[in-house]
């Protein structure tokens, strides 16, 4: 494929979990805890003005569900900061120096204040209802073979708490992983080969572990975004194999193609959405989706346009 | 503006106010974004700017330069009116804000917090209320807490009374939450009511998803549709958000500094526990007034001229002579164990007595009652003429000597005052339940 000639464009943003001793703002230990909870919280989250904008229309939607959340907590190993029963304690400078170093081997700029924000997120994650995260440096480079990519902008933000599971509704978290201390690494969208990306993220893999961060499964979750002159930008989140980055890259560029071919022979048959609706649920009496059938079962309609 | 020193001279020369979208070059980077307000702190030489991405940075002027892309909007926060119809079938609840802690309004853009506080205000952020009454609203104050003075308690007095004669089937009064227990214990004192007044706050600000504001909200309002024609205090009763605990205004006392269950009934229960909407009596054979069986009084009285002084190992006499050499005109003492304190005060606290001017004896224990009959330093403080603070909390006690200094100057009626039960602050029996609960 000649992907100059697709307009193939790609960024990939990075997200490592900090070996610090503490917590970005409380001085729990940053470790996973696999025994039973102490404590389980019940809590409700609102959308509010946020600090990057108005109410912010997917929290809002989130929060007309009335999700009720239940936060797993401990004796000795969470603490009120956590629980957002204590607010957060000055930020952490072991983290700080930390993300000052990647910055610099980074070639970034660093500003000259730094400012906690908060960020609405009401899907639970958070017990705040806010994910606390601020802008380290800005307008950093490494090189490639395929020429420099720039790194726009070094966070410094709060994990969030860890999902356990589901009970009548609830969604249960365990505020264990919440306020690990984790950076942001972003790149601008100008990677234009599929091996590029690679060894973008393979350079700044080795630059992340050239300093105190943690090391393992789930410590560093990359997502990848990707788009064609003609399709759309998607995101692929959670890559953990770097090599397998050029194939899947080949794999959403052919599809974002088929995609574009597909609406081609539409406009060319001059084709229209029928506005008639149709229930088509009598073909599906017999059928061995479990998943139809229990949707039918329980009141639900196949419908079908022509 | 907070700008000042070198940051502002800097903006005022490049010509940009708050709000302005700019541009500012530093070491051949550059930013781009809106102009915001400083946090108050000492800082004279950075500017805060929002970048498109949503964050904030801080920029060193030194070796800056910045140009006006565009000019800011003046923040716009005024809404439309709601315009929402009485349901002649809810109730009217009234409330009264002190300070902005329930529903401030935040201009993000800015940074700007507005004290703007109407019905409006406070239906937008919690449309919920509707289905439970009509509700009006009325800015008092706005004012932290912390700054909270017995005049105050005063004038909150007389609106609730405005609120209760215009009408209002109950009373919500939204608070911050440091003196909340002052406020709630003066109103008690204060006020005789026909129907609930019901003293709220939050300990998370209403600015955040996770905010206690909206549940101790909704659920003071239920307590103001109730059948307790008292002055409560209705909060968190744990750190889920389960229910809360509607606590007599008297008998209560912030006993955390940040979580959200703050409040607990000391020496007491608490009087009734409100749960989705709910409100059930925690105890089902309390006592309380009920709804309109009582017309309103009113008694604002006070003497703001009396001292709170905590007793503690070493505390020299001179500390009681000052208060009377300067004009006090009683004062609470907090002192250890069942009453106490250093012999050496004693004289100075006949002194004050002489002077007529009442001493009471607080613990410092919070729990249990102050009994100075037990061990013999309690009896001679007894006997130089101090008076048991009984059961009462030590501000309690405070607000009480603050409101019964108010009703009379005669040393002998005060102490009648104090050891006569009038808003349910003096308990005569203690039980297993009344303590850390």
């Amino acid at each position: 494929m000649n992907y100059e000639e697709l307009g193939l464009k790609m960024g990939l943003e990075i997200h490592q979990q900090l070996n610090t001793e503490k917590k970005l703002f409380c001085p729990c230990k940053c470790e996973l805890i696999a025994e039973k909870p102490d404590y389980k919280l019940l809590r409700y989250l609102r959308p509010t003005q946020s600090e990057l904008g108005k109410i912010d229309r997917a929290a809002f939607e989130e929060s007309r569900r009335k999700l009720e959340f239940i936060y797993e907590s401990y004796d000795h190993e969470t603490c009120l900061v956590e629980s957002d029963d204590e607010p957060p304690h000055p930020l952490n400078k072991e983290a700080l120096e930390i993300a000052l170093t990647i910055a610099s081997l980074l070639n970034m700029n660093v500003v000259d204040e730094f400012h906690t924000m908060r960020k609405q997120v009401i899907d639970g994650s958070n017990t705040g209802g806010f994910q606390r995260t601020g802008l380290i440096a800005t307008d950093g480079h490494i090189e490639t073979d395929h020429g420099k990519v720039v790194i726009e902008n070094l966070c410094l933000e709060e994990d969030a708490a860890r999902r356990i599971g589901e009970k009548k509704g609830k969604i249960i978290f365990r505020l264990d992983r919440l306020g690990i201390p984790l950076l942001e690494v972003t790149t601008d969208p100008s990677m234009k080969h599929p091996e590029q990306v690679r060894d973008v993220a393979y350079q700044l893999g080795q630059v992340l572990r050239s300093t105190k961060v943690k090391r393992g499964l789930g410590t560093i979750r990359q997502d990848l975004n990707i788009s064609i002159a003609e399709g759309a930008r998607v995101e692929i989140k959670g890559v953990q194999d770097l090599d397998t980055m050029p194939k899947m890259v080949e794999n959403e560029v052919k599809r974002q193609i088929g995609l574009i071919e597909i609406r081609n022979e539409l406009q060319e048959r001059n084709a229209k959405v029928d506005e008639n609706i149709h229930d088509v649920g009598r073909i599906f009496d017999k059928t061995e989706s479990k998943i139809i059938s229990s949707a039918i079962s329980k009141g639900g309609q196949v419908l079908a346009i022509k | 503006m907070v700008y000042k020193g070198l940051s502002a001279e800097f903006l005022d020369s490049s010509g940009l106010s708050i709000g302005d979208l700019i541009k500012v070059e530093k070491n051949g980077t550059s930013y781009f974004g809106i102009l915001l307000d400083r946090a108050e702190d000492p800082d004279e030489k950075h500017i805060v700017i929002k970048l498109n991405s949503g964050y904030n940075v801080g920029i060193d002027v030194n070796n800056a330069k910045a140009e006006l892309v565009e000019s800011g909007d003046k923040p716009k926060i005024e809404l439309a009116p709601l315009n929402i119809e009485n349901d002649a079938e809810k109730p009217d609840i009234s409330i009264v804000s002190t300070g902005g802690t329930v529903a401030s309004v935040i201009d993000y853009k800015t940074g700007a917090v507005h004290p703007a506080f109407t019905a409006d205000d406070l239906i937008r952020a919690n449309p919920e209320l509707l289905e439970h009454a009509n509700i009006t609203g009325k800015a008092i104050f706005n004012i932290l807490s912390e700054n909270m003075k017995p005049e105050y308690w005063v004038k909150t007095a007389r609106s609730v009374a405005d609120e209760i004669n215009s009408g209002a089937d109950g009373v919500v009064i939204a608070h911050g939450t440091d003196t909340m227990h002052y406020t709630s214990a003066a109103l008690s004192f204060m006020l005789k009511t026909p129907v609930p007044v019901v003293v709220t706050g939050a300990q998370r600000s209403s600015d955040r998803p996770s905010s206690d504001a909206f549940m101790n909200l909704i659920s003071s309002v239920v307590a103001a549709k109730s059948d307790i024609a008292e002055v409560s205090l209705c909060m968190h009763a744990e750190e889920d958000d389960s229910y809360c605990y509607l606590h007599r205004g008297t008998k209560v006392r912030k006993m955390h500094t940040t979580r959200r269950d703050t409040f607990r009934s000391i020496n007491s229960l608490p009087l009734a526990k409100i749960q989705k909407s709910k409100l059930k009596l925690v105890d089902k054979d309390v006592v309380y007034n009920k709804r309109s069986t009582e017309s309103l009084i009113i008694e604002d009285e006070i003497e703001e001229k009396v001292a709170f002084i905590k007793s503690y190992p070493g505390i020299q006499a001179e500390l009681i002579d000052y208060h009377i050499d300067n004009g006090y005109r009683g004062m609470v003492l907090e002192g250890t164990g069942l009453g106490h304190c250093p012999e050496g005060l004693i004289p100075s606290l006949e002194r004050a007595a002489d002077e007529s001017i009442p001493v009471l004896m607080t613990s410092q224990c919070l729990y249990g009652l102050v009994n100075m009959n037990v061990y013999s330093t309690g009896r001679r403080i007894l006997s130089a003429g101090v008076i048991s603070g009984l059961d009462m909390l030590p501000e309690t006690a405070f607000v009480k000597l603050v409101w019964a200094l108010g009703q009379t100057d005669n040393i002998k009626e005060v102490e009648k005052i104090i050891h006569t039960d009038v808003a349910g602050e003096l308990g005569e029996k203690s039980s297993e339940k009344f303590f850390l609960n």
